[in-house]
């Protein structure tokens, strides 16, 4: 890793965090909003899907996820275990693309 | 007369604790503890000292658990159930007794690129350094660094990461990469970025915490960070 790319890393996962540190707090907000009413999960489904602004938010959402999580899992692999180089950074690109896929299918599912 | 019970390690990575007892002295430091026992009770012991006064960096160990100049050591502050628990720097290699190989941390500080350059020869007017500008007063906040290897005993991320430059390092690049007179800026933000270099700094400041300066490498840490994004942005690294 060159230098550029470390701290090209480094930015993306504080900037992330920025992010999520909203992303989050609007989520339970949400949630506890919604639940407020006693809910069913048909009723909360029949509101959401067809939104696109929550389509919005939570592919960003997603998006923040999949950006910042494999960045300090990156970390804790190399201090933790000492697991560094390419093949550390292969398998967080798998990990990175399993949360994308994950995330997006449950956006998706609920949303669209 | 009172003793007081005082354990030292004795040995290299291997070794153990052996108790000795030392008489207790108002105002006595942990290093007049050591000198005790090396010149009364056991002269085979191994310790490093010079100034005795706080100027050289040499005497730092590992009192009860926190890394401390010992020459600027009061027993009375730092006594515990009646004792004290002497043992080498954690984070670098053990050559016996209290005696560390200190070679690793400062081979990181050239690592570092901690050496200053200048452009300007001896026929050259001397430059102009504004003592109020933001750039002098960064550099004034780190440069009273002495090498003493205390912040760089007390950093969790040296243990975990052993290429890790350390807060002692990355502290005398931050004061040259504010240094106006110096000329490598890039190489050495180049050389203090990354995973060995300021980005794997957790913020712990365990460095800021312990040293015996009141230095505060975990902001020049933090104010290499911002220079290497700029440098980023900018496209010169």
């Amino acid at each position: 890793m060159t230098a550029k790319s470390e701290t090209v890393l480094w930015i993306a996962q504080r900037a992330s965090a920025a992010v999520l540190a909203l992303c989050v707090a609007v989520h339970l907000v949400t949630i506890i909003y919604a639940v407020q009413g006693g809910l069913s999960a048909a009723e909360i489904l029949g509101r959401t899907r067809g939104s696109a602004a929550w389509f919005g938010f939570y592919s960003v959402f997603v998006f923040a996820v999949t950006v910042h999580a494999p960045i300090g899992l990156r970390s804790v692999l190399g201090e933790w275990l000492g697991w560094r180089g390419g093949s550390r950074d292969l398998a967080l690109l798998l990990f990175a693309a399993a949360i994308l896929l994950m995330g997006m299918r449950a956006v998706v599912s609920v949303l669209a | 007369m009172d003793l007081l019970a005082v354990k030292v390690w004795r040995g290299g990575k291997a070794g153990a604790f052996q108790s000795f007892g030392v008489p207790r002295h108002p105002s006595q430091t942990v290093l007049d503890v050591v000198t005790h026992i090396q010149r009364e009770l056991d002269p085979t012991l191994a310790y490093r000292f010079a100034c005795r006064v706080g100027m050289c960096g040499s005497c730092a160990m590992t009192v009860n658990g926190v890394p401390r100049w010992t020459c600027r050591t009061h027993v009375n502050k730092v006594i515990r159930s009646g004792g004290l628990e002497i043992s080498p720097l954690k984070n670098l290699p053990v050559i016996r007794d209290l005696v560390t190989d200190m070679r690793e941390f400062f081979d990181k500080w050239a690592r570092a690129k901690g050496e200053f350059r200048g452009s300007k020869s001896r026929r050259d007017d001397f430059e102009t350094v504004v003592p109020d500008s933001p750039e002098r007063k960064a550099v004034d906040a780190g440069i009273e660094c002495i090498g003493c290897g205390v912040c760089y005993a007390a950093c969790d991320v040296v243990a975990w990461n052993p290429d890790y430059l350390g807060p002692a390092a990355l502290n005398r690049a931050w004061t040259l990469a504010k240094d106006q007179r110096d000329v490598q800026s890039n190489e050495r933000l180049r050389a203090v970025a990354g995973d060995a270099g300021c980005h794997s700094c957790h913020t712990h400041m365990s460095c800021t915490e312990h040293c015996p300066k009141q230095l505060s490498p975990t902001a020049g840490i933090a104010g290499l960070k911002r220079e290497i994004l700029k440098s980023v942005l900018s496209g010169e690294l």
